[in-house]
């Protein structure tokens, strides 16, 4: 030990560190627990693969999602872009474009969605509330134009694969989305530009005096996001066969729940995606129980939107009494 | 009341005060004590403890253990709110005040009076009751001036204008002078004298030596956390308190070392931006240190946030090795061999909720990963001999740099450019909040990085500072690059004259 390292002192490891850690998955286990003991059909296998597969849309979309809340910014146009590069695969591969060209073409799509959001982010100066609250109408418009209000069905099995066949006994959906959170963690975790994401969340003046490109970051932060909700149309779509113009509307709002529950600040620079995959799965499983037990389903949006405010007031709550 | 109010009564003590952090005991066992109406000076290495016990007494933080008496009786302080109504103002370097809002209206801040309704806020009562405190305090600003068009200096004065509109019977000040110039300073401790005169306690953290022993009347020292001394001013040395402070004798302070100074590396002609700076012409060479000095809003830090691409440049041209070279970004600046150091580091500089690690390496990534993965170990690698050579003190890299003391926090900032080797390296009040060995060992760093050919600007408003380790210095008035001495011409009255006016174009001929 060097002279410079203070001393550590038995510091107490306690209950709000602990809370903080571990907090999410507790509320898990009691919410799992208790739906057990309220519902038979809960704990079933079927009933499980249920949660997890309907999980992994909303997972994907929160994987972007993460990002862009860890620059402290917001994307509230995943739902519309899911929908605009979903129902436009849709439509080429039925046209006879290979399927993996049409996957290709949804990914570039969502990507120049997310690169207009970033680009008017960082450059126009728009808040991203606004920026994004923008491209949510216009993308949702041009899906509608484009559909002229009629779905998609009917759709070639080289398209269907991604979203109903499987490696084994694990659904297509879940390889997909469990690569694609590996991938990103490694991301974040461990590169440049997942340090970057941090810092610039963090403290973007101070990032760009230190070299960083800030706004070039953000609108790539912008891109993944659209990628990540390019992907999810494409699998939701192949899943249901049918590219509804209304798919997807809403989904915002459970990606930004899964974010927020899972322990990212929206002031940025703080958050992990690990965090996030609970979030989802709390949110899904909630949503299931809900489900399970009659409720509703305008209920259910008062209780979602109960269980994000508790968790912001929870987060704050520990943030405070570790400071 | 029981007891008599005398000189000798303490108003303030602090008994066996304990505090922990998770992995880090920065009080340990505190008794300390302070007499009405006294300047007590608390000092203390980077790390030592100074602002969390004072946090403790002003209840933004709460201590493991202890106990804390005023006017002889035990009190809680669980809040800043409950240390307000006992009478306890903490001034934090980091100052307080709504910049949108007017002297009075922050003066009375939540405590507004109001008129015979009780809703409206009775804004004439207000604005005479503010008044009355500024003529008490002899500033010279008015109450209706916005906070945002006032200098640190006086913005510092509000504060403590505020302490005194709730009757504060002890105000804590931490680090009030370090964003401050001398003479702005000296304004605050004739302050400070009044309070004392009306039976005040003031307790003041500081690392500048030279005004704790011109302005103090006792000086607590701490170390690692322990009080290891308090004693009368009189009864000291600067070099007693600072081998109290250090725990051991301080290694000689380093003297200037003499470099050859090699060709230019930078020069700068005619440069103008915002309203701040007006025109002003530089040159900077291998080798050599530089010290800019000036009123603080002369327009130093705008030369070298130009530089550094950080504003844009609205006329003028720039030179870097011989090429005409237009700067627009911080990233351009960086790949031209360029660094800063900036002056506000909580802002501009720290990414506070993340780890050491990252503060200090953030200039390292480009060059220590490969296919865009960091390489953990050789960055590792690298922050541990930085922290070594700084003495950076934290539990570990992952420590949040927040959580870090306020010294410690800028050795970081400072380590992030030590491991870029820029060419040239500007550093906008590097010091400030420094302790003694720190910042020697910082100058001593400076010098040994001219040495191998860096040139390097330093802003400062510590004379003694810019005296000590300058080639050549630069003053700076109202925009303009006002005079220039070399090393052996130099004397703080000389550029205290040409920063205030009081000397025209002294020195050489700017462009040579
Ligand atoms: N919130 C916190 N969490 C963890 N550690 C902390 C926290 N606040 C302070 N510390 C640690 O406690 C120790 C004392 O810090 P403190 O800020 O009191 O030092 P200081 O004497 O004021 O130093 P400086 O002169 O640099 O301002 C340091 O090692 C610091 O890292
Ligand atoms: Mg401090």
């Amino acid at each position: 030990m060097t002279t410079s390292v203070a001393q550590p002192s038995s510091a107490p490891f306690t209950l709000s560190i602990f809370l903080k850690r571990f907090g999410l998955l507790l509320v898990y286990a009691l919410l799992a627990l208790g739906l057990t003991l309220l519902s038979d059909r809960f704990l079933t296998g079927s009933n499980q693969i249920n949660i997890v597969r309907q999980a992994t849309i909303s997972g994907i979309v929160a994987i972007g999602m993460t990002l862009v809340i860890l620059t402290a910014g917001i994307d509230l146009s995943v739902g519309s872009i899911l929908a605009l590069s979903a129902v436009v695969a849709a439509d080429l591969v039925k046209q006879g474009v290979p399927a993996l060209l049409g996957f290709l073409i949804a990914i570039a799509i969502g990507a120049v969605m997310g690169m207009i959001n970033g680009v008017m982010i960082t450059r126009g100066k728009i808040p991203p509330f606004i920026a994004t609250l923008g491209m949510l109408t216009v993308g949702r418009g041009l899906t509608l134009m484009y559909t002229q209000g009629k779905p998609f069905t009917g759709l070639p099995e080289s398209f269907r694969f991604i979203g109903i066949s499987s490696i084994g006994p694990v659904p297509m959906p879940i390889v997909v989305a469990g690569l694609l959170f590996i991938v990103m963690t490694l991301l974040l975790s461990r590169t440049r530009f997942g340090e970057y994401v941090y810092l610039i969340g963090d403290n973007p003046v101070a990032a760009r005096l230190a070299g960083i490109n800030v706004n070039r970051m953000i609108v790539y932060v912008y891109m993944i996001s659209g990628m990540c909700a390019a992907l999810a149309g494409i699998i939701l779509v192949a899943r249901l066969d049918s590219a509804q113009p209304v798919i997807g509307v809403g989904y915002e709002f459970n990606a930004i729940a899964a974010v927020v529950v899972g322990g990212t600040s929206f002031s940025g620079g703080e958050g992990t995606l690990l965090g996030t995959l609970f979030g989802t799965l709390l949110i899904e499983t909630l949503g299931n129980g809900l489900n399970l037990l009659n409720v509703s389903p305008l209920w259910e949006q008062v209780v979602k939107g109960t269980v994000i405010a508790l968790a912001l007031l929870f987060y704050n709550a520990i943030n405070r009494s570790t400071k | 009341m029981r007891f008599k109010m005398t000189d000798q009564t303490y108003r303030l003590e602090l008994k066996n005060i304990v505090k922990s952090f998770p992995g880090v005991m920065a009080v340990r066992d505190v008794t300390l004590a302070a007499y009405f109406g006294e300047i007590l000076a608390l000092v203390g290495e980077n790390g030592a403890g100074k602002s969390t016990l004072m946090n403790i007494l002003s209840g933004a933080l709460i201590a493991d253990s202890g106990m804390i008496l005023l006017d002889g009786n035990e009190v809680r302080i669980t809040s800043p709110r409950r240390a307000q109504e006992l009478g306890i103002a903490m001034i934090h370097q980091e100052l307080a005040l709504i910049p949108q809002m007017s002297v009075a209206q922050n003066i009375f801040l939540g405590r507004e009076p109001l008129q015979v309704s009780g809703i409206l806020v009775d804004t004439k009562k207000m604005q005479a009751d503010a008044q009355v405190i500024i003529n008490q305090l002899g500033l010279d600003f008015a109450v209706s001036a916005i906070i945002s068009d006032l200098s640190i200096a006086q913005r510092q004065m509000v504060e403590i204008a505020k302490a005194i509109s709730i009757k504060s019977r002890v105000i804590i000040l931490d680090e009030p002078t370090s964003a401050l110039s001398e003479r702005e300073s000296v304004k605050l401790f004739e302050m400070m004298h009044t309070l004392r005169e009306q039976k005040v306690t003031l307790i003041y953290i500081s690392h500048r030596m030279e005004e704790i022993f011109s302005f103090s009347d006792r000086i607590a020292v701490m170390r690692d956390g322990q009080l290891v001394g308090v004693e009368p001013t009189g009864n000291l040395s600067i070099n007693s308190v600072v081998q109290m402070m250090v725990g051991r004798e301080l290694k000689e302070f380093f003297p200037k070392t003499e470099t050859e100074i090699g060709e230019i590396v930078l020069e700068a002609y005619g440069l103008r931006s915002g309203s701040r700076l007006k025109n002003a012409s530089l040159f900077l060479r291998r080798g050599e240190i530089v010290g800019l000095a000036g009123l603080v809003g002369s327009g130093r830090t705008e030369i070298a946030r130009v530089l550094f691409g950080a504003d844009p440049l609205e006329a003028g041209e720039i030179i870097v090795a011989g090429q005409k070279v237009k700067i627009q970004s911080p990233e351009e600046a960086i790949r031209l061999g360029i660094g800063l150091v900036t002056e506000d580091r909580k802002a501009q500089g720290l990414f506070l909720r993340q780890s050491v690690r990252s503060n200090a390496s953030i200039t390292l990534f480009t060059k220590f990963s490969r296919f865009g993965f960091l390489q953990v170990k050789k960055i590792d690698r690298w922050i541990r001999s930085a922290i070594n050579q700084l003495n950076i003190r934290t539990p570990n890299l992952e420590q949040h740099v927040g959580n870090l003391s306020g010294g410690n926090q800028q050795k970081v900032v400072i380590a992030r450019w030590l491991a870029l080797n820029p060419q040239i390296l500007i550093l906008d009040e590097p010091t400030r909040g420094i302790d003694v060995s720190a910042k020697a060992e910082i100058h001593n760093l400076m010098g040994e990085l001219a040495s191998k050919g860096m040139a390097i600007l330093m802003i400062s408003s510590e004379l003694p500072e810019i005296l000590g380790i300058s080639d050549r210095i630069l003053v700076m008035r109202e925009g303009r690059l006002m005079a220039e001495f070399s090393r052996l011409d130099a004397t703080q009255d000389k550029i205290m004259q040409a920063a205030t006016g009081q000397l025209e174009n002294a020195g050489i001929n700017l462009n040579e």
